[in-house]
This record gives C-alpha cells, sequence and structure tokens, in this order.
C-alpha cells in the first residue's frame, strides 16, 4: 500500500490556495457565502496578476474584516459608504481595480444613496452586492431585502409587507443607470454556480481595464445562522424562495 | 515676485488649495459657503494640476469620498457650513479613527437645525469637543482674515499630515464673504505618485507591492484591550499637539488691565472695540486664539495673573468661555458677551459689555 505522503507531491497537484488569500482562520459561520465569494476574488485577482493594482473597500457587515483575509489593500468603510470611498480612489487612481465589496444592509439599506449615485457616475470599479436578505453581522434582523413573510428577529412573526414595504429589489434599479456596463446576479451554492460566479467576476475586472464604468454582481448568498438553517437546507431554501424574486441571470452586458 | 488680489474668503480656499498641490476636492452646495466649489469649478484645475473635483450627492457622501481619497494617501479636502458639517460627523470620526489626513472647512452660519445663512460661531463645541462619537480631537484653525483663509490651508494640509489627524478650518460667514487683499501662496505642484509612495507609503492604500505588508485603513479594533492601547496612542498623539502647535496672537496687551479673548470675526471686532475703549482710558487688550485645538491655555493663564477681568466675546450663547474659565479657574472674573443667530455684534456693544459685566459688575 502506498503512503500518502508518496501522493502529496508537485506533480499531483490539481489544486491549491492562492496566494493572494491568506492563511487567517475566517470567521465566517461554516456554510457562508462570504467566504466562497472571498475565494473567487482573491483567484481573480491572482490569475489576472492584479494584485499590486488592487484596493478592495470593505463594508460593515460580516465582511467588515475581509481584509484579513485577501492579501491587498483595503479601505474598510463606514455603514453603507463604500461607494464614495471607492469614488476617491477610482478618481485618484484611474489606473487601479478598485471594488466595493458590501452586503444587502449596507447596500440596499443605508447606503441606498452612496450605490446608485456611483453606479449612475460610472464609477470605473466593480460592486459586489452579497444578498443573504438579513442583516447577518448584528443578530438576524430584517433588511430590505428580506422576503415577504420571512421572519427575522424584528420581524419575528414574518415580515409584514403592508408595513414595511416590499423587498426592494435594487439591482433591477442599478441596471437602469446608464452609468452601469454589466450588471448581473449569480449564486454560490453548487459547483457550476460557482464557477459561472467566477466567470462574472473575471469579466468585472477585466471591465475595469477597458474602462467600461461600474460592473455590479449581486450574489445572492444565504446566511444559515440568520436563517438558522443548516448549510444543506439554507441553499435548498435560498434556490426555493429567494430564486424566484432575485432571479440569477445577467441584467445587462454592453 | 509675490501675488497680490482682491478675493472672497471663500474663494482664496479654492484658490489656495489648487496653489498648494490639493489632489482632490469632494463638496456639497450650501449657503455660505458655494463659491469654494463655484470658484474650483470655474477654474477647472483639473486641466492645471491634475486636481479633482466632484460634486458629490451629499455631505455623508463627501467626507466619505475624502476618507477614500485619504487613505490613498493624497492631499484632500472638503468644505461646507454647520448642517453640512453636522451631516460630516460620521466621517469625521471614522477619519480620525483610521488615523487619516485631510482638511475640512466650515464656514459657520447660525443655528440649530436649518437655522440662518447668516455668520455665527456656535459650532465651537462640535468643532473642538468631538461632534462625532468616540475620544478623538480635530486640529482646529481659526481665520480671522482673508489672509489666513489662504494661509491655513497649506498650515492645515501640513498639520494633518504631520499628525495624521483631520484638520479643520473654523471660519464664517463674516470671513468667506468678505473681500481683503491677500497675498497668494507661492504654487507648490501635486506629489507624484512616487513621492506619495515615499511619504506615505508605509499606511496609505497605493496597492499592495511583494516588498511590504498590506495597508489597511480601518478605525475598527474588537479586541478591547487592542483598542484602548490604540486610544492611548491617540491621547498621546493630542498631547502631542497641545504641546507643540498652539498658536495664537496677543494684540495690546502689555500695559492691558483687562483682556478679551476672541477668534475670528469676533476677534476683529474686539480690535476695533479695543481702540474705543482705551479712547475711554480703559487699558483693554485682546488674546485672539488661533488653533482652538490646541488651545492657548497657558498663554490665558499667564494674562489671568496680569489682569483684573476677562471678557470673551464669540457669536454665540457662549461656548469657548467654557475652555477660558477652564484655564483661568476662578483667578479672575470670566464672562461671556455674545450675539447670536445671525447677528453680529458691534464693536460699541462690545466696550459696554465689557464696562457692565466685568469693570461695574
Ligand atoms: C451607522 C451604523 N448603523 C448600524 C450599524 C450596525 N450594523 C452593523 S452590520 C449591520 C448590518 C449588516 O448587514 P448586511 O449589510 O446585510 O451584511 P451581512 O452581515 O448580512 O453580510 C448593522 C445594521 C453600524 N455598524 N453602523
Ligand atoms: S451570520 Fe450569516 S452572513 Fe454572517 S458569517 Fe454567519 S452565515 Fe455568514
Ligand atoms: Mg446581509
Amino acid at each position: 500500500m502506498s503512503d500518502i505522503k508518496d501522493i502529496i507531491k508537485e506533480e499531483n497537484l490539481v489544486y491549491k490556495k492562492t496566494k493572494v488569500l491568506t492563511d487567517n482562520v475566517m470567521h465566517y459561520c461554516p456554510g457562508c457565502s462570504h467566504g466562497v465569494v472571498h475565494k473567487l476574488i482573491a483567484e481573480v485577482i491572482e490569475e489576472m496578476g492584479i494584485q499590486e493594482k488592487t484596493i478592495g473597500i470593505s463594508p460593515v457587515g460580516c465582511s467588515v474584516l475581509a481584509y484579513n483575509y485577501l492579501d491587498i489593500d483595503w479601505q474598510e468603510a463606514a455603514h453603507g459608504r463604500a461607494p464614495a470611498l471607492a469614488t476617491a480612489v477610482n478618481r485618484l487612481y484611474p489606473e487601479k481595480y478598485v471594488f466595493t465589496y458590501q452586503g444587502d444592509g449596507d447596500l440596499a439599506s443605508i447606503g441606498t444613496a452612496e450605490i446608485i449615485h456611483a453606479c449612475n457616475r460610472g464609477e470605473n470599479i466593480v460592486v459586489f452586492f452579497i444578498n443573504n436578505a438579513i442583516y447577518g453581522m448584528t443578530g438576524g434582523q430584517m433588511a430590505p431585502t428580506t422576503l415577504p413573510g420571512m421572519p427575522t428577529s424584528t420581524s419575528p412573526y414574518g415580515r409584514d409587507v403592508k408595513t414595511t414595504g416590499q423587498p426592494l429589489v435594487i439591482t433591477e434599479l442599478i441596471a437602469q443607470l446608464p452609468g452601469t456596463n454589466y450588471v448581473t446576479r449569480q449564486a454560490v451554492h453548487t459547483p457550476a454556480a460557482v464557477r459561472k460566479c467566477k466567470k462574472a467576476i473575471r469579466k468585472a475586472f477585466e471591465n475595469i481595464g477597458q474602462k467600461k464604468g461600474t460592473s455590479f454582481i449581486e450574489v445572492v448568498a444565504t446566511c444559515n445562522s440568520g436563517w438558522k438553517l443548516n448549510p444543506v437546507k439554507s441553499n435548498e431554501w435560498m434556490v426555493e424562495n429567494m430564486f424566484p424574486v432575485y432571479k440569477p441571470g445577467d441584467l445587462k452586458d454592453e | 515676485m509675490a501675488e497680490y488680489k482682491l478675493m472672497k474668503g471663500n474663494e482664496v480656499i479654492a484658490e489656495a488649495a489648487i496653489r498648494c498641490g490639493c489632489d482632490a476636492y469632494f463638496g456639497y452646495p450650501i449657503t455660505p459657503q458655494s463659491e469654494i466649489l463655484e470658484t474650483l469649478t470655474l477654474r477647472q484645475p483639473w486641466l492645471e494640476t491634475g486636481m479633482v473635483v466632484l460634486q458629490a450627492e451629499s455631505e455623508v457622501a463627501a467626507i466619505n469620498m475624502v476618507y477614500g481619497g485619504a487613505a490613498c494617501g493624497k492631499k484632500v479636502m472638503t468644505s461646507s457650513s454647520s448642517p453640512g458639517i453636522s451631516l460630516k460627523q460620521e466621517g469625521i470620526t471614522y477619519l480620525a479613527g483610521a488615523e487619516l489626513p485631510c482638511l475640512v472647512v466650515n464656514v459657520v452660519r447660525g443655528g440649530p437645525g436649518l437655522g440662518t445663512i447668516q455668520p455665527a460661531q456656535s459650532d465651537y463645541f462640535q468643532a473642538v469637543k468631538g461632534g462625532g462619537h468616540g475620544d478623538y480631537k480635530l486640529i482646529v484653525l481659526a481665520p480671522a482674515s482673508v489672509q489666513e483663509m489662504n494661509d491655513f490651508v497649506d498650515l492645515g494640509f501640513e498639520l494633518s499630515f504631520k499628525y495624521r489627524n483631520p484638520a479643520m478650518i473654523l471660519s464664517d460667514g463674516v470671513i468667506g464673504q468678505m473681500m481683503e487683499k491677500v497675498k497668494l501662496s507661492p504654487v507648490k505642484p501635486r506629489w507624484t505618485d512616487e513621492e506619495v509612495i515615499k511619504l506615505n507609503g508605509s499606511w496609505a492604500t497605493t496597492g499592495k507591492t511583494a516588498d511590504r505588508p498590506r495597508n489597511v485603513a480601518t478605525s475598527l479594533e474588537l479586541d478591547s484591550a487592542r483598542q484602548e492601547q490604540f486610544n492611548h496612542k491617540l491621547q498621546a498623539k493630542y498631547k502631542e499637539i497641545q504641546e507643540k502647535e498652539v498658536r495664537f496672537e496677543k494684540i495690546a496687551c502689555d500695559d492691558a488691565e483687562y483682556l478679551f479673548v476672541a477668534y475670528g470675526s469676533s476677534s476683529r471686532i474686539c480690535q476695533k472695540a479695543i481702540d474705543l475703549a482705551r479712547e475711554k482710558g480703559i487699558k483693554v487688550g485682546l488674546l485672539r486664539p488661533i488653533t482652538l485645538f490646541p488651545y492657548p491655555t497657558k498663554a490665558i493663564q499667564e494674562m489671568a495673573e496680569k489682569v483684573k477681568g476677562i471678557l470673551t466675546v464669540e457669536m454665540s450663547a457662549g461656548q469657548m468661555v467654557e475652555d477660558v474659565r477652564l484655564a483661568v479657574n476662578g483667578k479672575v472674573k470670566v464672562e461671556h458677551f455674545g450675539r447670536f443667530g445671525g447677528m453680529i455684534p458691534s464693536p460699541n456693544e462690545v466696550v459696554k459689555a465689557l464696562e457692565d459685566l466685568i469693570i461695574k459688575g
């Protein structure tokens, strides 16, 4: 019988962690989509060879500490303001690859003005919008993206759309803005979806190099802790309940 | 050869920004300071120096653009007036917490709320005591002339980069709107990207190269012990600023029996009041704080040993008077005289207040 040590050799390597991901242990809950999306962004940065030129803007939300995981320069923004920071970085370093990474509370609630205006100005940046329909970090409160009837800690009897409005499908709104070039909705719940999402990320970063304006990638995501479901059930719940409201696919590709 | 011009205070802020090599200005219109953004967009400095000028969607966005630019290691600024500065407080405390240099100009108008578009000095507390949350301080410069509006742009940037701390020019509607002769600053080129890396590369997000760890501009530290340590570091910085950067001016203080303490446009009114008082035989001088943080506490203490009473004159209901009282610590009488809500005291009113509140009182 051959020893495992004989198999662990450079020539047998089929996959390895990108150098752009640090060795820090991620604080995300098991099954959370954030970690997968981080990995994809890191891989694209390495594959494109743009580590020295990339500046990330992290939000307030579970991904506030994203700067611990991707080995690039980062700015940590106040809640919702990442697109304003990215605007300045883009204007002052037009040759850099600037992206914001924001949750649905960050982007679609407190930061609505900043994202709309940055997209409308067509800032040459990539926006990652991680939509898990809930405020993960603060313990699972209702977000503007929370589904009708969905229970959260501030809608314990389910979201009442009569008093709190319908889910804000902000990506459709963003796609209307002439400043955006590429607007897509992805997910990372299956290997196929992960591969598709990575392609979208690559395209978005390439758009920066071609100065095409704003590329906007929504990732319909799971928050198993907030949803109080295990990782597998979360994925099933997402497909069944989130996808009908947040339909995966490209909304705009110019 | 030096260049002289007759200019408005607000216009000169824009001119001085271009001349001192400012990289970006982000602003939102509000009276009485809209001329700053208007002058910049008319001058089109992006054609001349490459300076970025952008009208943001709100003051909140503007100050966060400042954060983004400051974290790049560049010289960036914003300006507004009182209601807009209130909106900027969130960004200002994040800038202080991330130790980022920048310049914020407040051309103060009367409040509270929407208040009035007329001049006031009622944002002193907000500027020097915090304004936003947390234990932080701004370096606060108080110009009393159009010339100082010019000079303090460069000085503000210099101090803010020296200490990696936001600086504020606390002006008011009088200084912003009045025209005076001004000696313009010599033109300094903007830093090149290489210079930015050389000067600020140890902390600025200039793009992570293989030869250094990644730079992160953040004010977050979840570990309480480390957060406390960081706060100690900030306090040590403020102490150093207090020791090294106090600026003030004394006028007619040598033989003074009474003292005015006033900054900005109130100090100009006090200068006239000194002449009027001295015609009546009242020997009064003026101590004008130029830096409001750091505050000229020692200089006021020294004057309290010499004079019989002190009158602070502010276009507010009495804010800076608290710092004068802390400095004087009961040694002599300290009273406040102010007009507010957009009203400006006359020199005669000031002399009468000195007589009523200090000399007779
Ligand atoms: C000004 C401000 N308001 C509120 C908060 C508290 N807060 C932190 S994260 C968060 C919500 C984050 O939700 P989301 O953006 O959806 O990110 P997620 O954690 O779900 O990834 C809130 C309300 C804050 N930090 N700052
Ligand atoms: S709380 Fe939700 S969003 Fe946050 S790490 Fe856990 S699963 Fe992810
Ligand atoms: Mg969320």
